[in-house]
């Protein structure tokens, strides 16, 4: 009972960090705000997400116990972390945090420049 | 063995959060800082869950809440921060 507890938290737990890592060597290497927010807010909520499951099953296995603030904390990180990365994307557009040079091109410029052409219109 | 393993993910966390703080530490715009502190904060929360297997305690799962609501909302008011100069707005 105790033992396929340790190997399905083992392996949850690993994968995770693992995911966790790469996550932050791509916030290390990638060109820009935008590229870094793709690798930092996806991968690094896979790997928390995992690393909690592997947690709430290994005590669920081995001891009975379910935890409610487990699944809670699992559901808000869920939620908010796609939140917090475009809420940050989006203040780094508006305050001109300029684009990789190998990017090809800026569809939400030419939107904001029509927008700004109909008003003075 | 299973301690081991768990000594072993603690120390990939540790590498990723070091990671995490060169680009707090380099990050050429301020998005940056506040990115890298974000993914520190969900990192964190990893590591509190990490160590109460190890310990083989739920005492310290309230911490994970807790520790996501503050960084989400400290990341909320600092991307706020950044767009309009404000993070709270004045009533006239």
């Amino acid at each position: 009972m105790s033992a396929s507890a340790e190997v399905i938290a083992g392996i949850f737990i690993f994968v995770g960090t693992i995911i966790s890592l790469i996550s932050a060597i791509g916030l290390v290497r990638l060109p820009d705000v935008y590229t870094r927010s793709h690798a930092g807010s996806k991968s690094s909520t896979l790997g928390v997400l995992s690393v909690l499951v592997g947690t709430l099953l290994y005590f669920v296995i081995s001891e009975g116990y379910f935890s409610i603030r487990l699944i809670l904390g699992i559901v808000f990180v869920f939620l908010t972390a796609p939140v917090a990365a475009h809420v940050i994307c989006r203040a780094a557009y508006r305050s001109n945090v300029p684009l990789t040079e190998t990017s090809a091109e800026d569809q939400l410029k030419d939107y904001f420049e029509q927008q700004s052409k109909e008003v003075n219109e | 063995m299973f301690d081991t393993l768990m000594i072993l993910s603690l120390t990939i966390l540790t590498v990723a959060i070091l990671l995490n703080l060169f680009r707090l530490v380099r990050g050429p715009s301020n998005a940056d800082r506040v990115q890298a502190l974000d993914a520190i904060g969900i990192n964190l929360i990893s590591g509190i869950a990490i160590f109460s297997v190890f310990l083989h305690t739920h005492a310290f799962f309230e911490l994970i809440l807790l520790i996501g609501i503050l960084s989400f909302i400290g990341t909320i008011a600092f991307a706020r921060f950044i767009e309009r100069g404000y993070a709270i707005e004045r009533k006239r």
